[in-house]
């Protein structure tokens, strides 16, 4: 208990003295889980919004596939990039293995089927209302994605706060293709899992606070931004 | 809603992947690999730099951070330490994802040269293993003649004990003095003997938290925060010795190898200025690693 107390206090002075260190690291959480998130999002829209409306065979085994996906553990994404950006692996010759690009490539497969899902959840339900209306309209299949996608956006911004959180909480992917390098590839997760490992436990919970407060700060933020919006114009009659 | 009423024609039942133009998918992806390269540039700087694969021990109780300082002033070379097991290490650098390995498990270090992964192997510095335990030694390992022995006492009185079981330089040593003591734990997994396969620092946490003994290594042990009543209950034993070794990886074999800063990183750890280094190393008062390269 001792330790939750202490903890709580190192997590204040580490903010308030605006340690070099922790910035860093913070810094580096910051533009490896939101890159991912953003290349999530490019990729899993179209795919979750196609997988919603469109109508083809294998439809249905897709879905349950991109739903299996978001259970992937951490550590086998992390192994599997691995394998494949190692020096011995099929990408060894890019030099990717150890840089934060290695673990922006792992979070992003580790989210995308999670923006997939949820995306194709979101637009079947939009477009089980919308669907007939639009299609009277003979608005284009692109013009319907786009319109769906626009119309629940809204929706689709707490899927990729969804994304985000598993990208930034995640340390099993991102400690074996980072590996932990200090001021290269050390990120919140791996900082603590660090931590931990050398016994320092005050610290290790002091840096999860201090996420913690990372992960309020931009949930508050994303939803000041959904609040000064105007509402979209009111749903049509049917 | 912004809906686009400019498309006669449409036929909105039919399958939409087949009306999406393949140029808008590609160019979503081709937008994805561009922030990807983007947001990859600033690491790709020019400063000289190598890839040290190494062992949690050297890593956790602040060496790196004493020394790497020092050599990056006096060579301008850049060390990135990636601290896991002496296993992982080791497979790691096979796989060429390295351009030196650092660790402390003579044979494997050997058989990896030998293997024709490395070049040639270095000593530079040891320190030695301790066993710790709760303060009630259960086991009385503080009576134990030598370290065969100590593990002996644990095994006749069934007191906990935790093993690093990840394959790692100290899980090595463990093994290879069960077997001098004629005893084959792993038939207790699960009941006194418990494999955690995990670092040294976690495998101290778990032992800590249900009062087992444990095997670290001397510098891990003095650099851990998490001792709650622990203690060390045996030491002292020549079988307890602890050699690291250093190894630049091959660059016959792999191609990429920062051979030039890896030799200059080797020739300075083995060197006077990295040797005193080395040994100017304390934590509370201790020296954590011996200098003994020739």
């Amino acid at each position: 208990m001792q330790e939750i107390r202490e903890s709580f206090t190192l997590a204040l002075g580490l903010i308030s003295s605006l340690d070099v260190d922790l910035a860093e690291i913070v810094g580096l959480s910051l533009r490896v889980s939101l890159s991912a998130v953003l290349i999530a999002l490019t990729l899993g829209l179209p795919l979750g919004a196609a997988l919603g409306m469109g109508r083809f065979r294998g439809r249905q085994s897709l879905i349950v596939f991109s739903n299996a996906l978001m259970g992937l553990p951490p550590v086998v994404v992390g192994l599997l990039v691995y394998l494949v950006l190692s020096r011995s692996g099929p990408l060894g010759v890019l030099g990717l293995l150890y840089t934060p690009t290695a673990m922006i490539i792992a979070q992003t497969v580790l989210i995308t089927p999670i923006v997939v899902a949820l995306t194709r959840e979101v637009i079947e339900q939009l477009n089980r209302e919308y669907g007939e209306y639009l299609a009277s309209l003979a608005v284009r299949p692109a013009g319907r994605v786009r319109t769906l996608l626009w119309d629940a956006r809204y929706s689709l911004l707490t899927v990729g706060l969804a994304g985000f959180g598993r990208a930034v909480a995640e340390v099993g992917a991102v400690i074996v293709v980072g590996g932990n390098i200090d001021h290269l590839t050390r990120v919140m997760t791996t900082a603590i899992a660090l931590e931990t490992s050398k016994g320092d436990l005050a610290l290790a919970l002091a840096l999860g606070i201090v996420l913690m407060i990372l992960a309020l700060g931009i949930n508050a933020a994303v939803m000041m931004a959904r609040a000064a919006e105007p509402r979209p114009l009111p749903r049509p009659a049917h | 809603m912004n809906v686009n009423q400019n498309a006669p024609g449409a036929n909105p039942g039919k399958s939409l992947f087949r009306k999406q133009k393949p140029a808008r998918i590609a160019g979503g992806i081709s937008l994805a690999l561009l922030t990807l390269v983007w947001l990859a540039g600033p690491t790709t700087a020019a400063e000289r730099s190598l890839i040290l694969q190494s062992t949690t021990s050297t890593a956790n109780s602040g060496l790196y951070d004493h020394l790497l300082p020092l050599f990056r002033q006096q060579a301008g070379i850049t060390v990135h330490v990636v601290a896991v097991g002496t296993g992982q290490a080791v497979r790691n650098a096979m796989s060429g994802d390295g351009d030196v390995l650092l660790v402390h498990a003579k044979s494997t270090e050997e058989q990896f040269v030998a293997d024709g992964y490395g070049v040639e192997r270095f000593d530079v510095m040891y320190n030695d293993f301790v066993f710790v335990g709760p303060p009630a030694d259960p086991a009385d390992l503080t009576v134990a003649d030598n370290a065969v022995d100590a593990l002996s006492r644990i095994a006749t009185s069934g007191a906990l004990f935790t093993s690093r079981g990840d394959d790692s330089g100290t899980h090595k040593k463990e093994l290879s003095l069960w077997r001098l003591a004629g005893i084959n734990p792993s038939t207790a997994s699960g009941t006194w003997y418990r494999e955690t396969g995990s670092g040294m620092g976690a495998t101290l946490n778990v032992a800590v938290g249900m009062g087992a003994y444990t095997m670290a290594d001397r510098a891990t042990w003095i650099s851990f925060a998490n001792k709650g009543e622990f203690r060390i209950l045996f030491e002292d034993d020549s079988a307890l010795f602890n050699q690291y070794g250093i190894i630049l990886v091959n660059p016959a074999r792999h191609s990429h190898v920062k051979a030039e800063a890896g030799q200059i990183f080797i020739d300075w750890i083995t060197g006077i200025q990295g040797q005193q280094a080395i040994a100017a190393y304390e934590l509370g008062g201790r020296q954590l690693f011996f200098p003994n390269a020739r």
